[in-house]
């Protein structure tokens, strides 16, 4: 790991940047690094554990993690036949279906919320039959939340694993089939493994954006501790009552995106190359 | 031609692909090796994608000579489509495909998975191909691990552990360089000796065809312009074109010396340092005819030969020679006119040294 960085520094210096555009560039790093700064500067760090230890706090906590990881399963179940079919099959309105699957991805996510409220809610065109015939209520209630966060994470996955199944060379699949292989058994042994990288980074983005849901969870689940209370809810809320607690949960969120983002920089953005096995 | 229809491979490809137009016809006979050569955008490979399937056909028709009868694989105008994955055809790709997430043994294990061999007897069954083609101690290796030739004989490997009917070979040599493929090359003609199916190659290469097939069919513009045995070709080539392309004397045999010895006994001096078997590549353009047998100049190769044919393609002459060494020559038809040639002249063909290029075998 050390040796791949030094030699990923060592790239870097190969060029030189005109002045003022190093310049520019170095404002921009600021513009990202400063709001994290202030937000580091002004953390209560010793009462930051016994922020974090309040039940309220933990119950969020929770139901974000699990609700996330939900979605990320849908997105991933949904998603990559979605991907699939995108990359591969030529029918007329592609690229429209493509821009509606997406669509989510670009609307304010407020907007997304309204969106699923009227379709899905309970007397909207399609959640009064959920309702009558599944006993299914969805606005409200914790699979709401899964429901709109899978909304709007899901087009991270499906356009990462897209652009993989483009960007595969068909002729190893070609190789597979005339090996013998089914399309399915090719899919699963030859083009599964080779996007796994893309899978991943999908995967990952759709969690984040899923675990940082607000716009959408708030207008189509609300807000109801224990329930519907993702951990951006709560800290939103704590930002009226305690503004310390809410640059606790803040930090908390940013720790893991962080992590998650350096992580997959390394391992799956190509980073850093993989060394090769002796 | 033969019928081929029976036993061996018999197909009639017509097709549209953007601008190529395809119509070709190919029969080959179980065990035979046909190599398809021609230039770039000619449309060779797509004759390998439509017998393997990867690439239907719109018109014509496909048949493999199987145990239990004729199999037709491709026939639009019966409704007949074999996926590649159910035809008795292996293919070894340009560059090779070798699967980079699995190591050679698995690579080569793949097709016996595919078709529901249990795990162990897949693996059993291609480590006793890796070891047949003597990469036993690469089995472990992913294939960015291997070399372009062992990465060959892994495709091969991979393509013959299902035990096609027909091998289908695109550009196998193109992938190596110059160092390696002449090794590589005889590797690959002692391999596909030991395999007794139908193999077809595709090549831009004379020499590889030369050195792997025992007939060439030779391709333009989506058509066969001619098809037929080695020297034959060379003897009679139909059109400028295919004289061009592929009518050359390619002779064979050991070097030792700078003097190549052929079966027959011929002696020819080259230039190249090579030593061992080697091909000898003599451009008919390059062998000029006498009547006597002095060298007056610094001609360092001549031998006596008798007219056997005399085939003129537009303002020359291909003038086949039989004797030690068959040779043809093309000259001009007025060179033609003043020897006063005819059929069973004795003559001689001479050949600068430097003129010949030589290839180890």
């Amino acid at each position: 790991m050390r040796r791949s960085r030094a030699g990923s520094i060592r790239q870097v210096s190969g060029e030189r940047l005109p002045v003022p555009a190093l310049v520019i560039a170095l404002v921009a790093i600021a513009f990202f690094a400063l709001p994290f700064i202030g937000l580091l500067w002004r953390a209560p760090w010793s009462t930051a554990w016994s922020v974090l230890s309040k039940d309220h706090v933990r119950t969020a906590l929770v139901l974000s993690i699990k609700c996330s990881l939900a979605a990320t399963v849908l997105a991933l179940i949904f998603g990559v036949p979605l991907a699939w079919l995108l990359a591969r099959v030529r029918f007329p309105g592609r690229s429209v279906v493509r821009a509606l699957c997406t669509l989510s991805m670009v609307v304010p996510p407020v907007v997304g919320g309204v969106a699923l409220f009227f379709s899905f809610g309970r007397r909207g065109l399609f959640g009064q039959y959920l309702d009558r015939w599944f006993d299914l209520r969805l606005p409200f209630t914790t699979p709401g939340v899964v429901v709109a966060q899978t909304f709007v994470a899901m087009p991270f996955l499906v356009l990462t694993v897209e652009a993989a199944l483009r960007q595969l060379d068909r002729r190893f699949e070609d190789a597979a089939r005339t090996l013998g292989g089914s399309r399915w058994y090719v899919f699963r042994r030859i083009t599964l493994p080779t996007i796994t990288p893309a899978l991943v980074a999908g995967s990952v983005l759709a969690w984040a954006r899923a675990l940082g849901e607000f716009g959408a969870t708030i207008t189509f689940a609300g807000n109801y501790p224990g329930r519907t209370q993702t951990m951006p809810l709560a800290t939103y809320l704590a930002l009226e009552s305690d503004p310390e607690e809410a640059l606790i949960l803040s930090l908390v969120l940013i720790g893991v995106s962080f992590v998650v983002l350096v992580g997959l920089r390394d391992r799956w953005l190509g980073g850093a190359p993989r060394p090769v096995a002796a | 031609m033969s019928p081929g229809g029976t036993t061996g491979l018999s197909a009639d490809i017509g097709l549209q692909l953007g601008a190529l137009d395809l119509d070709v016809t190919l029969n080959v006979e179980p065990g035979e090796v046909v190599a398809i050569l021609g230039p770039n955008g000619a449309g060779k490979s797509t004759v390998l994608r439509a017998l393997a399937g990867l690439t239907p056909i719109h018109r014509g028709r496909i048949t493999i000579g199987a145990a239990d009868g004729v199999l037709a694989v491709d026939d639009p105008s019966a409704g007949v489509f074999v996926p590649p994955e159910r035809r008795p055809v292996g293919v070894v790709f340009q560059d090779y495909l070798l699967f980079a997430h699995l190591s050679a043994l698995e690579n080569v294990a793949f097709g016996l998975r595919a078709r529901g061999v249990p795990r162990s007897e897949a693996r059993r069954q291609a480590g006793g191909w890796l070891e047949r083609l003597g990469l036993a101690d690469h089995a472990g290796h992913r294939p960015r691990q291997l070399s372009g030739g062992q990465a060959q004989r892994v495709a091969l490997a991979r393509a013959l552990a299902t035990e096609p009917r027909l091998l289908l070979l695109d550009e196998p040599l193109a992938a190596l360089d110059a160092g390696t493929r002449s090794d590589v090359r005889r590797d690959l003609r002692r391999h596909l000796e030991s395999f007794d199916g139908m193999r077809v190659l595709v090549t831009h290469d004379p020499v590889d065809a030369y050195a792997l097939a025992d007939r060439v069919a030779i391709m333009d513009a989506g058509r066969v312009v001619q098809i037929g045995t080695l020297s034959d070709v060379t003897a009679h080539p139909r059109s400028r074109y295919v004289a061009n392309l592929v009518g050359i004397n390619l002779v064979s045999g050991s070097v030792d010396g700078g003097v190549l010895t052929t079966e027959s006994g011929a002696h020819v001096v080259i230039a190249d340092a090579v030593a061992g078997p080697t091909f000898a590549v003599v451009r008919p353009q390059a062998v000029s005819l006498q009547r006597d047998a002095v060298a007056t100049s610094s001609v360092r190769n001549i031998w006596p030969g008798t007219v056997a044919d005399i085939d003129r393609i537009g303002d020359r002459c291909r003038v086949s020679l039989r004797g030690v060494l068959p040779l043809t020559a093309e000259i001009t038809v007025s060179a033609l006119e003043s020897l006063a040639l005819r059929p069973g002249d004795e003559i001689f063909a001479a050949v600068k040294a430097t003129d010949i290029e030589a290839y180890p075998a």
